[in-house]
């Protein structure tokens, strides 16, 4: 039935009242809408603590969405199978071929760099790492791409660690709560990381672009060098992450740069590896060098632009 | 024709009269439901793009539409507040956009009392394109930078998945009615 023309809501003063308190209110609720955005755009870790403890709740659900989700991959891929299984059966067989003789040469490179580095007396060992944990959930619906892991506080995780699937880098430790952590993903806009190529060592920044892929920006410009398959791992320059993890491959070719798959996409894996933050060796000072004198830094001083 | 024992059987064979709908039931549901479709889309996939619909969103329009009264118009504060809990956007931004588009669905139920399920798809579609379009902005103001084409695909998924939800909104309003409290 459409509602009369006349909208007030009848002689009753009280319905007329809640009627009006009810209007307000929904504009009052805008309205602190906006204030907490204002809040949340200045101080992005104050809501920190009620969304850890929210992740935390449902983290336990997760566990079990987790294992769901692995389930029903394992399923398509299985009926998927099916049908690719000569064509996947002879390109297995060429890659088999070609992987036992990188397999020798591999070999060959170990011994040679145990041999190397016992010359050297280095015998630097990886630390082991801190928490292997799955995925539980990722803001799906929003443009940001984060992820919860189901391992927080009482697992060792620390804001700050990089996270890593047996493929590639997955993202890095932004907020620990006691039994989950929130990731922020390599693909969210707002993630850098310093990179280089595998191949020689040219270097570069990896941006997210937010919709799976990733956005390589060289630091040297010029002739752009790199090439399509290209496979860039983490530099390790200024920490954080340590180096030379796999995190994505060249697809599209730009001029600065270009545009790369992530390798180890959050999507296909099962479990995460939570590692510590890679703090790069202090440079060694020669001993001989000379402290800077009192007069050199009162000339640095003055040099100094005032405010 | 069968009479047993002349006590009123509904579809299901469930005893009518006498009975009630649980009070928690009836008004808890609604709640309860756009908190769940809240969580859900993080669930269902650790995605590397923006593809799930705003499920939240879409069972908060779609419990609005089918029944106006039902929530109050304050609602989206709650309600909003929990869903950025979980969607990702900085805190605020769904408190903002749930509490305005009730504001604006309450103006147009008044201004158009006459519906069907063709004006109903049509308003939310306005609602979800503008909700999925002012959350980037929100978003990109609280530091990121996606461009715009990320969220196309994620809006022709939300417009085409609305009436499920509704499907679904209009289940959980029967199962919320569903009368099985016996009046003593």
């Amino acid at each position: 039935m459409a509602p009369p023309l006349n909208r007030r809501s009848g002689h009753s003063r009280r319905a007329q009242y809640s009627s009006f308190f009810n209007y307000a209110a929904g504009v009052a609720g805008a309205l602190l809408g906006v204030v907490l955005l204002i809040v949340s755009i200045f101080g992005p870790t104050v809501f920190s603590g009620p969304r850890a403890i929210a992740a935390d709740v449902v983290s336990p659900v997760g566990g079990g969405a987790a294992r769901t989700r692995a389930a029903g991959q394992d399923i398509f891929s299985t009926i998927s199978g099916y049908f690719k299984a000569g064509a996947s059966h002879a390109r297995l067989e060429r890659e088999l071929a070609v992987a036992k003789v990188r397999l020798a040469e591999a070999a060959a490179v170990r011994e040679e760099n145990a041999r190397l580095k016992g010359l050297l007396g280095i015998a630097r060992s990886d630390p082991p790492a801190v928490a292997v944990t799955r995925m539980t959930s990722s803001t799906a619906a929003s443009t940001r791409r984060f992820a919860t892991i189901g391992a927080g506080r009482t697992s060792g995780v620390e804001k700050g660690m990089p996270v890593r699937s047996t493929m590639g880098l997955v993202g890095r430790v932004l907020e620990a709560g006691i039994t989950s952590s929130r990731v922020l993903l390599v693909t969210d806009t707002e993630s850098l990381v310093p990179v280089r190529r595998a191949r020689d060592g040219i270097p570069a920044f990896a941006q997210g672009l937010g919709d799976g892929t990733i956005r390589i920006r060289l630091i040297n410009l010029g002739i752009n060098p790199l090439k399509k398959g290209d496979i860039l791992v983490t530099s390790g320059s200024g920490g954080l992450y340590r180096p030379g993890v796999p995190i994505a491959m060249i697809t599209t070719l730009l001029r600065d740069g270009g545009i790369a798959r992530v390798l180890g996409d959050p999507s296909h894996a099962d479990f995460v590896v939570v590692e510590q933050s890679w703090a790069p060796e202090p440079p060694v000072v020669p001993e001989n060098r000379d402290e800077p004198t009192s007069i050199e830094a009162e000339d640095t001083q003055d040099e100094a632009p005032t405010p | 024709m069968k009479f047993p024992g002349f006590v009123k059987v509904d579809q299901a064979g469930r005893k009518r009269i006498n009975r009630v709908p649980s009070p928690f039931l009836a008004r808890g549901l609604p709640w309860a439901s756009v908190m769940i479709s809240s969580i859900l889309p993080g669930m269902l996939l650790i995605a590397s793009a923006p593809i799930m619909p705003p499920l939240g969103f879409l069972a908060f329009v779609a419990w609005r539409q089918l029944r106006p009264g039902l929530m109050p118009v304050w609602a989206g504060l709650p309600l909003g507040f929990f869903d950025d809990l979980f969607s990702g956007q900085p805190v605020g931004s769904a408190v903002l956009l749930w509490s305005l588009a009730a504001i604006v669905l309450d103006e147009i139920e008044d201004r158009l009392p006459w519906r069907n399920f063709l004006t109903e798809w049509l308003v939310a579609i306005g609602l979800i394109v503008a909700y999925i379009v002012l959350s980037l902005f929100i978003a990109n103001i609280a530091g990121a930078s996606t461009p715009l084409h990320v969220i196309v695909p994620q809006i022709v998924i939300s417009l085409l998945c609305y009436p499920f939800v509704g499907r679904v909104v209009a289940l959980a309003d029967r199962f919320r009615l569903i009368p099985f409290r016996e009046i003593r």
